[in-house]
């Protein structure tokens, strides 16, 4: 089959790759319908993420038809038509039992290298490194999917892929940002990255009840977008700073709510850039935390900030002093897709959204590499990119 | 080596940093009066020398002091004290009189330097022992979501074990309490013992060591608790290995691997993916379970071709 693998840092190739075949008896081979590259793909994709190794198949957001079935899949057979959530779930241990399905106990067979750079392992997760279980994506024709009866949701109407494709990881995690952003009736809410997982981040917001969003960015597509959606835009190009910014536009008070959807590889207009790129270059630090300090310097006394940007280790000149003082709450997560599947869908079905409106592109799987460039690059107003195997 | 022998050895190489900031100031900033000292002050480029010894012993020290384990850089003190030694024996040569005798009294100096140079570094080679070259325990333990008795029911079976324990082929019992054990080591060489079961409370602790071949003495117990909160059974794995005879020890060390710990720790989480979803979890990186020494490399996470391994 032809598969999108991970060739180097900067590089990606359509390649022909075996079939994937049945491994675990609770199994199911899946042929992709639809699959989208996601903006955590590029922190792999610029070699930020540990232990990949050359020929990784990439994509953890895709949907398909069900084409076979391990013996101990009951609840799934072929021509089932599916989403599959990125995190790998077994739903048998306290975490699933739980509802916490991307903190896994089981789903990852390379714990023991997790372990060793966060403490204790999450789940594993397609085609997103070695550390996090050396399963191959879904920028393919076909994916394995391991615990079948336990992740994929089944869609037994017509909605179009298109629209059910994001619950696969963006709906979800932009929806768990807000949720974890504690947003009650009235709430100004700050959103950083007005990337597609912003805009679903935006979107939650508003159907949580925030009175008020701003969106924080410097691409002025992505600006234009978020405005049309109903938030305020600022361009912290323009703003310069921030904090002030928030705290002019929310009458000194500062945001209630902030939600980080950029992760470790922020990008900003100070000289401060210069010296987290620095460090990070000499990997004196992984991440690069320049919206972590934002929001919190920014976010009002005893208010919430949220994180569903990824990152990937450890960060410094972190603001401890202005979150304990001011009695904020730091709250983050890998979404636990499975938990908010059913509910998004009936959103999806009752007219609450439709998400495919972050679509830009359409491509077919030939042209991926031309997709990462552009997304990397934002170059024709990539916002979303949509692959057809 | 124990963490006070590795304080003691870093401790050393700190004192030898801040002899070394004198030595190495002197003669920079008394270049006149050291080199008379020295028995050279007959010659321009044997200043020089002397200049230069004392910049270079200047960044031995900073290294030894910014370093947070500095054992180990006292080797760069010691490829130093060679130069130096080197250099003293040409003066030596060159020279008669009372300049012969300075010169040779500094280079023995330098030798007990030399010396002390030696053992510390000699020191901090120690410390670096490998972890598997110490006889002892290895211990791991994780939470397992299903009732005490179940799991208890399940590792008490020995011949269960091969399902999670890499490096066991297969477990078959021989009644009694007697089991025969066969394993592959990472180096592809089989080992075979026999192991009784020497303690079994029900629910509690099973526990049993080897009685023949090329491991007997060695020991291990497994001991379940209930973990608070209804989460389950906590599972507490101990294995000890004799040091009596480097032959068993070493056997058995090699057979776990480089890291014992992380080895058992890694089957006891196989254990718990057993026990949780009935099968041990495999990807494409990682694709042979149990069941191959190409575990313990990942290859690129992609699928395999037919045959490749997989589904049992």
């Amino acid at each position: 089959m032809r598969a999108t693998c991970w060739m180097g840092r900067g590089k990606v190739e359509v390649r022909d790759v075996p079939d994937p075949q049945i491994l675990n008896s609770h199994d199911a081979i899946v042929r992709v319908t639809s699959t989208a590259i996601c903006g955590s793909d590029l922190h792999l994709y610029d070699g930020f993420i540990p232990t990949m190794k050359k020929g990784d198949v990439l994509g953890h957001e895709f949907m398909g038809e069900v084409v076979e079935v391990g013996p101990e899949v009951h609840d799934l057979r072929p021509g089932d038509r599916v989403v599959v959530p990125f995190p790998i779930s077994c739903g048998s241990c306290w975490a699933c039992e739980n509802e916490l399905f991307s903190i896994c106990e089981n789903s990852n067979p390379n714990a023991g290298i997790a372990e060793k750079l966060l403490g204790h392992s999450p789940a594993g997760i397609y085609g997103y490194s070695h550390m996090l279980g050396g399963f191959p994506g879904g920028q393919a024709e076909y994916a394995r999917v391991p615990f079948a009866d336990v992740n994929p949701i089944k869609i037994e109407d017509d909605l179009p892929d298109e629209k059910v494709l994001f619950l696969s990881d963006i709906f979800p995690t932009g929806w768990i940002g807000a949720e974890m952003a504690d947003i009650k009736d009235g709430d100004v809410v700050a959103v950083w990255g007005a990337g597609p997982v912003g805009q679903f981040a935006i979107a939650s917001a508003f159907l949580m009840g925030a009175e008020r969003v701003i969106a924080i960015d410097r691409f002025p597509y992505r600006l234009r977008r978020v405005e049309r959606m109903g938030a305020d835009p600022l361009d912290y190009e323009e703003a310069i700073d921030v904090p002030d910014a928030l705290r002019d536009m929310t009458g000194g008070r500062g945001p209630d709510c902030c939600i980080d959807a950029v992760g470790l590889e922020a990008h900003h207009a100070t000289p401060m850039y210069a010296y987290d790129r620095a460090k990070q270059a000499t990997r004196l630090e992984t991440d690069r935390p320049f919206v972590l300090r934002e929001a919190i310097m920014s976010c009002r006394n005893g208010g919430t900030v949220s994180v569903v940007g990824v990152y990937g280790g450890f960060v410094d000149k972190f603001p401890m002093g202005s979150l304990m003082n001011r009695s904020i709450t730091l709250r983050g997560a890998q979404c636990h897709v499975q938990k908010y599947l059913r509910p998004l869908l009936d959103r999806i079905r009752n007219g609450d959204i439709d998400p495919s409106f972050v679509v830009s592109h359409h491509m077919s799987l030939d042209d991926t590499p031309r997709g990462y460039r552009l997304f990397r690059d934002k170059r024709e107003e990539c916002n979303k990119v949509v692959l057809h195997p | 080596m124990t963490d006070e022998d590795r304080r003691r050895a870093d401790r050393l190489a700190r004192a030898l940093g801040v002899a070394g900031l004198g030595l190495g100031i002197a003669p920079l900033t008394a270049t006149d009066a050291i080199s008379r000292l020295c028995g050279v002050d007959d010659s321009g480029t044997a200043r020089t020398m002397l200049r230069l010894a004392g910049v270079r012993e200047l960044v031995h020290s900073v290294l030894l002091l910014g370093s947070r384990s500095p054992a180990p850089l006292v080797w760069t003190r010691v490829v130093g004290d060679m130069l130096d030694l080197t250099a003293l024996g040409l003066a030596a040569s060159n020279r008669t009189g009372h300049r012969r005798t300075r010169v040779l009294a500094v280079t023995a100096g330098v030798a007990a330097i030399t010396a002390a140079d030696v053992y510390t570094a000699l020191c901090g080679l120690r410390r670096r022992a490998p972890e598997h070259a110490r006889a002892g325990t290895v211990h791991a333990t994780i939470t397992v979501n299903r009732p005490r008795d179940e799991v208890y029911r399940f590792w008490h079976d020995f011949e269960n074990l091969p399902q999670f324990m890499i490096h066991l082929d297969t477990v078959r019992d021989l009644g009694d309490g007697r089991s025969h054990w066969r394993a592959t080591g990472p180096l592809g060489r089989t080992l075979e013992w026999e192991a009784e079961m020497i303690d079994d409370r029900p629910d509690e602790l099973i526990a049993w060591h080897a009685t023949q071949g090329m491991i007997a003495g060695n020991s291990g117990a497994v001991r379940f608790t209930d973990a608070p909160g209804d989460r389950g059974t906590e599972v507490r794995v101990t294995l000890q290995y004799a040091p009596r005879g480097g032959g068993a020890v070493a056997a058995f060390t090699r057979l776990l691997g480089e890291h014992p710990d992380q080895m058992v720790r890694d089957d006891l989480r196989r254990f718990k993916q057993v026990m949780e979803t009935g099968e041990v979890v495999l990807s494409e990186g990682m694709p042979m379970g149990t069941h191959a020494k190409r575990q313990l490399r990942q290859r690129a996470a992609q699928p395999m071709s037919r045959g490749g391994g997989g589904f049992r």
